[in-house]
C-alpha cells in the first residue's frame, strides 16, 4: 500500500482537493489521490490547513469557477495561488 | 455478513409491514395535551409519549401535513399500538381513525368535559391494555429487503462526500434493485445539484415534478424569507467548520447518499406514504435533522442512515438512526454518537463497497433489536413540519 495520502479528489476535472488529516501545516509536501481512478498529485500547501479543508490544485483568479466533483461549487472573489486554502475567504456561492 | 439476501428479526404488523421496534406511543394531538400524555407515560411502563409544539388552529395544508404526520406516526409499524390524546374529540377521532385503518389497536381520549386527571386516568387504562399486547409479541424472521430504510445527513462537512454519504449510496444501490423501500429528501440542500437529481428520476415526469417541488421550495421558501445569501444558514456554522463553503459543496456530497445506479421514482409530499412499490423516493423536506426525521418515519420508514461529519447527534423517538461518519477527528473525540466508522475510506484503508457492506450489517443488528447510539444515549427528537401560522 502506497502511504497515506493528505488530499483526496473526487474527480479529474477538480481544482481543489480535501484535506484528510489532521495538523497539516504551511510548507508540508502533500499526496493527493484522485479517488476516481488512484492517480497521484503532489503539492505543497501554503498554509496551515484543517483537517477538512480545501487546497487549491491550480492558480485561480477573480471570477474563476471551482470545480469539486467535476462540479462548479461556486466563483473566486480573491485571487488563489495553487496550494492555497480555498474556503470563505476567496470562494462564494453563485446562489442565493 | 449481511448482504440483500439476509433476514431480520422482526414484528409482522396487522398491514403485513415490517417494525423493528414495538412502541405503545402516546400522541397528544396537539400542544395542550402534551401534559396528559406525558403523564400517562410516566405512569405505565413501557410507553412513550410524543410532545410537539401544535395543533392548534391549523388550517388548509398546513392542517393536512398536521394530521398526515399525527396519523403516519401512530401507523409506523415500529409502533404495536397507540393512544391519542387531544382537547377536543373531533379531531382526535380523525387521527384514531387514520391509525386505524393500519388494524392495530389504537384509541382516543379528550379532555376538554373530563380534565386532565380523569383523561389521565383512562387513558392510563387502555395503555397497560396496549403495553400487554405489545409486549407479548414476538419477533418473526422477515426478509431485510421487507423494510423501508430512510436517510438524511447532517452537520456535514467534506468527509461526508467523501465517506459516509457515498456508505449509504451504496447501501441504496445494492438494496433496493431487491425490494427495499429507501428516501432521501432535503429539497433546499440539493440546491447546486438539483440538475444532476432530477437526471436520477426514473421518468421525464417524475424528473419534471421533482423539479417543481425544487423551484416551489425555492421561490416560496427561501427567496421569499431571505434577508442574505444564507451565508449565515446553509452552509450552517458547523458545515462551514468543516470545511464546506458553498451551498453547492454541500448540495454535491449530500446527493452521493442516493448511490451510482437507483433511480427515484417518485416524489412525495412532507409525511406523504410512498405508494409506488419498492423503490427510491425523493421526499419534500426542510433539511434540519429533526423535521426530516419525523417526516420519514410518518411515511412509514423503519430504520434511518444519518451520514455526519463534524457530528451530528440527533434520534427519532420512534425510528432507530443509524450514524455514519468518516471524519476521523469526530469517530474519535464524539465516539459515543458513531454507529458505523467509516474514516477508513479517507485513510484509503476501505472501499466504499466495504463500506456499504457494514453499513448493511448495522441494518440488519439494528433491526434485530439492538440500540442505536442514538436510542441508547436518549434522543428522541420529534419535531412537527409547520408550514405558516394558525389562523
Amino acid at each position: 500500500m502506497p502511504s497515506q495520502p493528505q488530499l483526496l479528489v473526487h474527480d479529474r476535472r477538480d481544482n481543489v482537493g480535501v484535506v484528510v488529516v489532521e495538523n497539516l501545516s504551511a510548507g508540508s509536501d502533500i499526496l493527493g489521490v484522485v479517488t476516481e481512478d488512484n492517480s497521484e498529485i503532489h503539492a505543497v500547501c501554503n498554509q496551515d490547513v484543517p483537517i477538512g479543508h480545501k487546497v487549491a490544485l491550480r492558480d485561480l483568479a477573480v471570477g474563476d469557477s471551482v470545480i469539486k466533483y467535476g462540479q462548479d461549487i461556486g466563483r473566486v472573489v480573491a485571487p488563489i495561488r495553487r496550494g492555497d486554502h480555498v474556503h470563505t475567504h476567496n470562494l462564494k456561492t453563485k446562489r442565493w | 455478513m449481511a448482504t440483500a439476501k439476509s433476514n431480520i428479526w422482526g414484528y409482522r404488523r396487522e398491514n403485513g409491514r415490517v417494525g423493528v421496534r414495538n412502541h405503545v406511543v402516546i400522541l397528544p394531538l396537539d400542544d395542550i395535551s402534551n401534559a396528559a400524555s406525558e403523564a400517562v407515560a410516566a405512569h405505565i411502563k413501557g410507553t412513550i409519549a410524543l410532545p410537539h409544539a401544535y395543533g392548534r388552529l391549523q388550517f388548509g395544508e398546513d392542517l393536512e401535513l398536521h394530521f398526515r404526520t399525527m396519523i403516519g406516526t401512530g401507523a409506523n409499524p415500529n409502533v404495536a399500538a397507540c393512544i391519542v390524546i387531544g382537547i377536543e374529540p373531533q379531531w382526535t377521532q380523525h387521527v384514531v381513525d387514520g391509525i386505524a385503518k393500519t388494524g392495530k389497536p389504537v384509541a382516543g381520549f379528550s379532555i376538554e368535559g373530563n380534565g386532565d386527571i380523569a383523561t389521565i386516568a383512562a387513558a392510563s387504562r387502555k395503555a397497560k391494555e396496549f403495553v400487554h399486547f405489545a409486549s407479548a409479541k414476538v419477533r418473526e424472521e422477515c426478509p431485510l429487503t421487507d423494510l423501508w430504510v430512510a436517510a438524511k445527513c447532517g452537520e456535514s462537512d467534506t468527509t461526508t462526500g467523501l465517506a459516509s454519504c457515498p456508505t449509504v449510496g451504496n447501501m441504496y444501490d445494492k438494496l433496493i434493485p431487491a425490494g427495499l423501500y429507501g428516501c432521501f429528501g432535503e429539497t433546499s440542500e440539493l440546491t447546486g445539484a438539483e440538475h444532476l437529481a432530477a437526471a436520477r428520476a426514473a421518468s421525464p415526469e417524475i424528473a419534471e415534478k421533482f423539479m417543481r417541488t425544487w423551484t416551489a421550495y425555492q421561490n416560496e421558501v427561501i427567496e421569499a424569507h431571505k434577508t442574505s445569501d444564507l451565508s449565515d444558514s446553509q452552509p450552517t456554522k458547523g458545515n462551514i467548520a468543516g470545511g464546506l463553503t458553498t451551498i453547492e459543496e454541500k448540495a454535491l456530497g449530500n446527493l452521493e447518499k442516493i448511490g451510482k445506479q437507483v433511480r427515484f421514482i417518485d416524489v412525495l409530499e412532507p409525511a406523504e406514504a410512498p405508494a409506488r412499490g419498492p423503490g427510491l423516493y425523493f421526499m419534500d423536506t426542510s433539511s434540519a435533522a429533526a423535521e426530516c426525521c419525523t417526516l420519514q418515519a410518518a411515511a412509514g420508514y423503519v430504520v434511518h442512515c444519518f451520514p455526519t461529519g463534524q457530528g451530528n447527534v440527533i434520534g427519532n423517538p420512534i425510528m432507530p438512526v443509524i450514524k455514519i461518519s468518516g471524519n476521523p477527528r469526530t469517530v474519535r473525540t464524539m465516539s459515543e454518537h458513531i454507529d458505523v466508522d467509516v474514516s477508513g475510506v479517507v485513510r484509503r484503508e476501505m472501499t466504499i463497497a466495504e463500506a456499504g457492506d457494514a453499513l448493511i450489517e448495522a441494518i440488519v443488528q439494528t433491526a434485530n433489536g439492538r440500540y442505536t447510539a442514538a436510542e441508547a444515549l436518549g434522543h428522541h427528537e420529534f419535531v412537527m413540519t409547520k408550514l405558516y401560522r394558525s389562523a
